[in-house]
C-alpha cells in the first residue's frame, strides 16, 4: 500500500455565514513557528471588508433586537461549539505555535471561559450600566444601554483562539456585530474559529472573520461609513494614529487596547470591555402628582 | 409558419457572462455610473402609488441626491396612466420625460380597442413615452400577423409620442423566441425594444440583453433605422449596470451610450449607484442606509 498524500487545507473567510474565497481570489500560505507550510489562507481584500460590513449591517437590527436572555444562549452555545472542537484546536496550537501541550490546552479552555464569561453578562448590562435616575420634577428618569452597531475589530498580531475570542466576544454580548480582522501571524484558529460558529446558532452576519494583510484591510475598515466603531488591538503605534483619522471622519468611535491586556485574565474579563460599545439612551417619563 | 433565426444558447450566455467579468475602476466606473443614472427610467408601477409618492419619485429623477450635485437627472420617470398629469406637473422644467405603461399592462389581455384608447388617452394627459406590452397570448399561439398589426395600431395612437414595446421575455420560452419577438417589434415600428414587465420573475438577464441587442443590430445594419433597447427588471446593483453597458458598447457600438438609444427600467438601482458614486468622491464607503431605497 503507498502512503497517504498529506490534505493541505485551503481556508475561507466566513462573511455572512458563508464560507467564501477571497474576493479578489488572492491567497497566502501560513506557516507553522518553523517555517513549514501549514495551510493555504485567503488574503481577503477591501471589497471583502466591505461585503462583510454590508452583511453586519443588515444583521445588526435582528441582533440587537433579541432578548438578552437569548443572546446570551447563543453565545454559550458558541462556546459549546469550540468546547466540542478543544482537542482540534489544542493540537493545533501545539503544531503551529510551537506550545507545550499543557499550554496549548489552558489557551482553549480560557478562550471557552471567555465566551461563557460574556454569555452571562448579556442580561446584567442592561441593570449594571443602567438604572434610574434621580431627578427634581415629578418624573421617572432612566438609562439604558444600547449596542453601538457594527464594530470593526483588529485583533491582536499573535492572537491565536484566546485572543481572538477575547476581542470579539465583548462587544457582541452588548448586542453588536462584529467584522474581524485576523491575526496576520497565525490566522488559522480564528478562520477554525469561524467553522465552528458556522454550525453554532450564531446568526447570518453577525460575526465575520477575514484573514488577510493587516495593513491593507485595517485602514478599509476603519474608513467604511458603515463601521460605527473599532476595536484596535493591534498595538502598532503607526497604525493606530491612522485608524484614529480614519475612525474620526466616518464618526466611529475608536477604542485601542494593548494586545497583552486581552491576554491577561485580570483584565481579558471585564465590564469595562463591554461598555465601549454600548450608547445611553435616557427616557424621561412622567409620573403621578 | 413561423421561420426563426435559431440563437447559440450555450454562446450566447457564455459571451454574456464574459463580457460580465471585465474590471472597471477608478474613472471609468465614475463615468459608467453618471451614464448609468442619465439611462434610468424611474420606475413605480405598484397598485398602492399615490400622487405623493410619484411627486417624490419625480424630485428623484431630476435631482438624484443633493449631496452630488454634479450626477445627471434619470432618462424619464415611469407610472401608471392615471398618474401621467401628476408626474408631468412635477417634472415642469426639467428635462427628465414622462413615460407611462398603457395597453393593458402588465399581462396586455384586453381588446385592441380598449388599447388603443388608453394609449390616446395617456398621451393626451402628457406622456411623452409609452411603454405597451405585446399580447404573449397571440405571439406564443404563432399569431404574429396580429402581433405585429396590434403595435403598428399603437404606433399610430401614439402621434408624437415614442413607443417601447415590451416584450416579457421570461414568458417568452426561448431564446430564439426573444429573437423573433424583437425583430418582429422593430419591423413593427417599435422605436423602443424593452425586456420586461419587471411583474415576471425572470427580466433582463444578460443573456436575453444580448440576444436583443444583437437582432436590434442586425436590423439596424439592414435597414438604417435607429431602435433604442431597453432592459427592464432585475437591473438592481451597479455591478448589473455597469455589466449591460458593457454589453451594449461592445454590441452596438459607442453610438448606443446615450439616454435616447439605451434605458435601464429600474426602481431600486439608484440607490446603489449613488452609494457607489460617494464613494468615488470621497473615498469612504457608506452605509445601505445612505441613500433611500425607494
Amino acid at each position: 500500500m503507498s502512503p497517504r498524500l498529506t490534505v493541505r487545507k485551503t481556508y475561507k473567510a466566513y462573511i455572512g455565514d458563508a464560507f467564501v474565497r477571497s474576493e479578489s481570489g488572492r491567497t497566502d500560505p501560513a506557516h507553522d513557528h518553523q517555517g513549514a507550510l501549514v495551510a493555504n489562507v485567503p488574503r481577503c481584500s477591501r471589497k471583502d471588508v466591505r461585503d462583510a460590513v454590508k452583511a453586519a449591517v443588515a444583521a445588526f437590527p435582528g441582533w440587537a433586537g433579541r432578548t438578552a436572555y437569548n443572546r446570551g444562549q447563543i453565545l454559550y452555545r458558541a462556546a459549546e461549539a469550540v468546547e466540542s472542537r478543544g482537542d482540534e484546536f489544542v493540537a493545533a496550537a501545539v503544531r503551529v505555535r510551537g506550545l507545550k501541550e499543557k499550554a496549548a490546552r489552558a489557551e482553549v479552555e480560557a478562550a471557552v471561559d471567555t465566551l461563557v464569561h460574556y454569555a452571562g453578562w448579556t442580561d446584567k448590562i442592561g441593570a449594571v450600566l443602567g438604572g434610574v435616575n434621580p431627578v427634581a420634577a415629578p418624573y421617572l428618569s432612566f438609562s439604558v444601554p444600547e449596542p453601538t452597531g457594527v464594530i470593526g475589530v483588529v485583533c491582536p498580531p499573535e492572537a491565536d483562539l484566546l485572543g481572538t475570542v477575547a476581542a470579539i466576544a465583548p462587544p457582541l454580548a452588548a448586542g453588536n456585530v462584529v467584522v474581524a480582522l485576523l491575526s496576520e501571524r497565525w490566522p488559522t484558529a480564528g478562520l477554525d474559529l469561524g467553522e465552528a460558529l458556522g454550525v453554532s446558532d450564531v446568526p447570518k452576519g453577525v460575526v465575520a472573520l477575514l484573514s488577510g494583510r493587516t495593513a491593507e484591510l485595517a485602514p478599509a475598515l476603519a474608513a467604511h461609513r458603515g463601521v460605527d466603531g473599532l476595536l484596535d488591538a493591534s498595538g502598532d503605534a503607526d497604525l493606530r494614529g491612522e485608524l484614529g483619522r480614519l475612525g474620526a471622519e466616518t464618526i466611529s468611535r475608536v477604542r485601542h487596547v494593548a494586545p497583552a491586556a486581552l491576554a491577561a485574565a485580570e483584565t481579558r474579563l471585564s465590564l469595562s470591555r463591554i461598555e465601549p460599545w454600548t450608547e445611553l439612551k435616557t427616557a424621561w417619563h412622567p409620573v403621578g402628582a | 409558419m413561423r421561420t426563426m433565426v435559431p440563437v447559440d444558447r450555450v454562446g450566447i450566455e457564455e459571451r454574456a457572462a464574459a463580457l460580465g467579468k471585465r474590471s472597471i475602476k477608478a474613472d471609468a466606473k465614475r463615468q459608467g455610473i453618471r451614464l448609468a443614472t442619465s439611462m434610468i427610467d424611474l420606475t413605480t408601477l405598484e397598485g398602492k402609488d399615490t400622487p405623493g409618492k410619484v411627486r417624490a419619485l419625480c424630485h428623484k429623477a431630476a435631482r438624484p441626491a443633493a449631496t452630488l450635485p454634479d450626477l445627471p437627472p434619470c432618462a424619464a420617470v415611469c407610472v401608471y396612466p392615471t398618474l401621467v398629469p401628476v408626474a408631468r406637473e412635477a417634472l415642469r422644467g426639467t428635462p427628465v420625460q414622462v413615460a407611462a405603461v398603457a395597453t393593458g399592462f402588465p399581462s396586455g389581455l384586453t381588446s385592441l380597442a380598449v388599447k388603443l384608447d388608453e394609449t390616446r388617452e395617456t398621451v393626451a394627459a402628457g406622456a411623452q413615452e409609452i411603454d405597451m406590452v405585446i399580447t404573449r397570448e397571440a405571439f406564443l399561439r404563432g399569431d404574429d400577423a396580429r402581433v405585429a398589426y396590434e403595435i403598428e395600431a399603437v404606433k399610430e395612437a401614439c402621434g408624437p409620442a415614442h413607443l417601447k414595446v415590451i416584450l416579457e421575455t421570461a414568458e417568452l420560452g426561448s431564446y430564439d423566441h426573444v429573437r423573433h419577438a424583437t425583430t418582429l417589434a422593430m419591423e413593427a415600428g417599435a422605436d423602443f425594444v424593452k425586456t420586461s414587465t419587471g411583474k415576471a420573475s425572470q427580466g433582463a438577464t444578460p443573456g436575453v440583453v444580448l440576444v436583443m441587442l444583437e437582432a436590434v443590430r442586425d436590423y439596424v445594419q439592414r435597414t438604417g433605422r435607429v431602435v433604442g433597447v431597453k432592459a427592464a427588471g432585475g437591473v438592481g446593483t451597479t455591478k448589473q449596470a455597469l455589466h449591460q453597458l458593457v454589453l451594449v458598447r461592445e454590441t452596438l457600438g459607442d453610438e448606443w451610450l446615450r439616454p435616447d438609444r439605451f434605458r435601464i427600467g429600474a426602481s431600486s438601482l439608484l440607490g446603489d449607484l449613488l452609494l457607489q458614486y460617494a464613494k468615488t468622491e470621497t473615498g469612504r464607503y457608506g452605509r445601505p442606509g445612505d441613500f433611500p431605497k425607494e
